[in-house]
Order: C-alpha cells, then structure tokens, then sequence
C-alpha cells in the first residue's frame, strides 16, 4: 500500500499523474514536466515533498551529536538560524544520506532526510545517539513544499502572514526563520533562489493553495529531478551511496577535516582513502549530438578500442545521472570516472553507440542562467 | 479521455495508420502513447525513399524519461516525413493525431492497413496497458 501526503487530493485535482517513489504516490507531472521545469527557471513552481521526512533533535547534547555523526561540521551553524549541507557516513566513510541541518533555534536543529532513506537514517541516529544527551524525533505530522524560482520567495512571504514572512524575506542562503512548527529555510533542490517550508499537514492544503493561486506552478518529481540535475546537484543513491564516499563523488567539499580533534563518524575511513589517493571521480558531461544520457550509460576514453561493446558490464565509466536538460536543450549527466582521467572529452553509449560527450565544470544551470559553452565542437 | 480517431486504423505497440490517401498513409503514435512516454525532447525519423516491411523498426522517439522504438504498422515506402518535429517534438504531445504525425508510407498494397486493430480493439489494448 503507497503512502499518500496530506496534499494527494490536490494533486490529483490538478491531473497528476502519480508514481510510486519511495513507497509514496506522488506526482511526477501535472501534463508536462519541461513546462514545469522552464515555470521554475523563469517565474515560480511549488513541489510536494512531503515523502522526505522531518526529523528534530533537541537536548542539550544536539550539538555534540551533531558534531559526531555529521561529516560536515554543525559548529559552521552555532548562530540560530543557519543551515548547512551535509553527509552522514558510515564507519566506513560510505554515504548513509546527505541532508541539510537547520539550526533552529538553541539546542533545535531539524533535518530533513530522503524518503528512500528515512527508516535506515532513523535507526542509525537512534544507535548513535545513545551517548549522547539528545533525543531523535521523526516529525511524521509534517509536510514539506518547496518553492523554488525567481519569484517565489515573495509569493511565500504573501502567504505567511506579515510579521513571519518578513523575518522569511530577510533570510540570507542556508538561514532559517522559525514560527511555531513551521520553518521556513532559504534553500532548494533546483539552482534557483527559493524556499523550503515544513509545517503542520493541517496547514498544508491551505497553505498550497495559497502558493498555487498566487501563481505558482505544481511541479512534479520529474521536472525536480531535471532541475536538481542542471543545478548540478546530486541525488542520494545514483550520485553517492554506501559504497561510495563523498570524496568521490563531488562532495569533498562538504567534509569539514577541520578541527583535527573532531572525531565524526567516518573520520578515519576517509582520511586513508584521501592518503591512498580515490580511485574514481564525479565529472559533468554534455553530450554534442542528439539523443539523451541514460543514468547506467557506459563512458570510456575518446575513441578505446580497448572498450568496444557500450552495452558491456566492465567499462571503465557510468553515467550515475543522466537526462535531457530543458534549459539547454541538450542532455547532460554525470559521469563517474578514474580519478586520473583528464580528458575534456569522453565518449558515452547511447543506444548502443559511442556518443561524443564534453566534460564540463557543473552547475550548468544556476538562478535561470546557462553556465556551461553549449556551442563547442569535439575536434 | 485519450481521443481516438474512429476512422484510423490502430497497431498493439500504439501507433496508428490513417485512412489512405492517393495510396500514401499517414502514421504516428496514440494520444496513450505521447501520454505514457512524457514529454517528447527528439524524433528521429526515416529518409524519404526507404522501404520498410510491417513490423520493422522505423523511427524513435524519445522523451525525458524513456527512448521508445516506433514500429511500422503497414509495409511501404516513405514518401514524406515530418519535418517540424526535428525543432517541435513537442508537436507529438500536443496534437498526436494531428500536426504531431510522424511519417507518409506508399503503401505496399491499398488493404494493408485492413487487418490493423479498430479504434475500439484498440482502446482495449490502451486501457489493459494503464
């Protein structure tokens, strides 16, 4: 039996069409998902995301816990308000989830977890929070939408009230502002300026309504996954998983080494993996020609007769996120690659054939504009 | 909801055959089929010239989500494609009996399209896919 948000009746009303993800029904269009995709670059789009789950941590010990079992450091968000990006690993240095931490208020931060991954990051929590003074509470009676676009942090503030959403307009990236249960954070899955807002599914329909009516466009689970992918954004599971470590998967950056004497979880297993030197890499890809990146896509060196069959188990490349990018007009990926590749080119099966692909610096999209050379030619 | 021309003749891999024309029939894929495959992002279509026999694999759509082989319904030579898909695919989701059809067959022989499914066997095939 799918799971259904508090806001299903909505969707279908506005003729979702629903898939199952994570064991929700969600939609993952109301017609057509590049309509929705180009309504969140150009104005504003809303999104049901209430298959991720809200989990509060309170207690005296909050930050201490924090600290332990994030990869990024908590302490970067010791002033009410701040919210970071962070892995949670393994002993193994593999990635249990990435989640943003909002630093509420105090001893309050709130996470918000991967629907895929809610019941094994709720048990990892409980198991390691034991020795810690913090309690770990999962907030099923919230649901989270998201407004994302040029214009959706002032359609929000018109339907938070005055006070609440004049504190929410003042917010800068990754800040938080709270009211009661709700929270509002200035963050996103799409590479445009937006909103984050959990709150109580008593309020949800209303408050959706309120978006939609002021202009916002329901936006589906696929335009979110294109969004994320041009916003050069990984997703949980394809991009990074337990068997591969934030280092190489882009997300070096999110692993605060510093201080030395912060012993979180997964600390040693990657500080041997950074000595042995990664074995692989994350890399941007923008196919020249015609066709669509498939996630599982094959990549090798330009032009390897060495690796001939792009339908082969044992190739050296996979595309872990693939699709067609609306803002481009063009189908970009990500390419999980050898480490000591440094090619500006690769070539990546695309039905059944080698396909010329330019390995690009990602975002490719970021606030609506395009920041990669769509126009550039292999030789 | 899905429209279905009475008048067209219907294959079981969805696509559909319009009533002959000066011998030369127009083919494309159901409202069932754009709606299931999303939003059409390219369309690679058969040169002009080219013969084909019923069932062989003909064109490709491809959508965000899936790359879809289109069969031909009937046997024929191609006697004139749809140009506008190759900068308007969306064509394909907006009026897929319509300006969203993809390619002309010569047919092979006038009755070829006479053993295809009805507009009512078809819709059978459609629901039981849903």
């Amino acid at each position: 039996m799918l799971q259904q948000t508090p806001l299903y009746d909505e969707h279908l009303s506005l003729g979702a069409k629903l898939v199952d993800f994570a064991g929700w029904e969600m939609p993952i269009n109301y017609g057509s998902q590049i309509a929705e995709h180009n309504a969140v670059r150009e104005h504003a789009g809303v999104f049901d995301v209430s298959h991720m789950t809200v989990v509060d941590i309170r207690g005296e010990g909050s930050r201490d816990f924090l600290r332990h079992v994030l990869a990024n450091d908590i302490a970067k968000a010791d002033a009410d308000g701040k919210a970071i990006y962070t892995c949670m690993l393994n002993t193994h240095g593999g990635v249990v989830d990435d989640l943003i931490v909002f630093h509420v208020t105090g001893n309050w931060y709130r996470l918000v977890v991967n629907a895929a991954t809610t019941e094994k990051d709720m048990a990892w929590l409980q198991s390691q929070v034991r020795d810690f003074d913090a309690s770990v509470t999962r907030r099923d009676d919230l649901v989270i939408i998201a407004a994302q676009g040029p214009a959706a942090r002032e359609l929000v503030q018109q339907n938070l009230g005055s006070e609440f959403g004049e504190r929410a307009m003042k917010l800068k990236p990754f800040e938080v502002a709270v009211d009661g249960d709700w929270t509002v954070g200035r963050t996103g899955y799409t590479g445009e300026d937006g909103f984050e807002i959990a709150l109580p599914d008593h309020a949800a329909v209303e408050f959706w309504r309120q978006l939609v009516n002021s202009g916002a466009t329901p936006v589906g689970l696929g335009a979110r996954d294109t969004l994320r992918l041009e916003g050069g954004l990984n997703l949980y599971g394809q991009d990074m998983d337990e068997d591969h470590s934030p280092l190489i998967s882009g997300l070096g950056w999110t692993v605060a080494f510093e201080p030395e004497d912060r012993d979180f979880v997964g600390r040693e297993a990657l500080l041997l993996e950074r000595a042995q030197g990664v074995e692989s890499k994350i890399v941007g890809v923008l196919l020249e020609g015609r066709g669509v990146l498939r996630t599982g896509a094959a990549v090798r060196a330009v032009a390897d007769d060495q690796v001939t069959d792009p339908d082969a188990d044992d190739v050296p490349g996979r595309i872990t996120s693939g699709s067609y990018a609306p803002t481009l007009g063009r189908s970009i990926g990500f390419a999980r690659i050898p480490a000591n590749w440094d090619a500006g080119w690769v070539d990546i099966g695309v039905r059944g054939k080698w396909q010329s692909a330019r390995v690009v610096k990602t975002p490719f999209v970021r606030k609506g504009k395009i920041r990669v050379d769509i126009d550039s030619k292999s030789g | 909801m899905s429209e279905r021309p009475e008048d067209y003749r219907y294959t079981k891999t969805h696509e559909w055959v319009a009533p002959a024309e000066n011998g030369t029939v127009k083919i494309g894929i159901t409202d069932h089929a754009q709606s299931s495959l999303g939003d059409l992002v390219f369309v690679e279509l058969p040169e002009v010239g080219a013969s084909f026999n019923a069932g062989d694999q003909i064109a490709v759509v491809e959508s965000v989500k899936a790359a879809s082989d289109i069969y031909s319904p009937v046997a024929g030579e191609v006697a004139r494609v749809n140009d506008a898909l190759e900068d308007a695919p969306e064509q394909v989701n907006e009026d897929p009996f319509g300006e969203g059809w993809l390619f002309e067959l010569k047919l092979e022989s006038a009755d070829a399209a006479d053993s295809l499914l009805g507009a009512d066997e078809y819709k059978q095939v459609a629901d039981a896919d849903d």
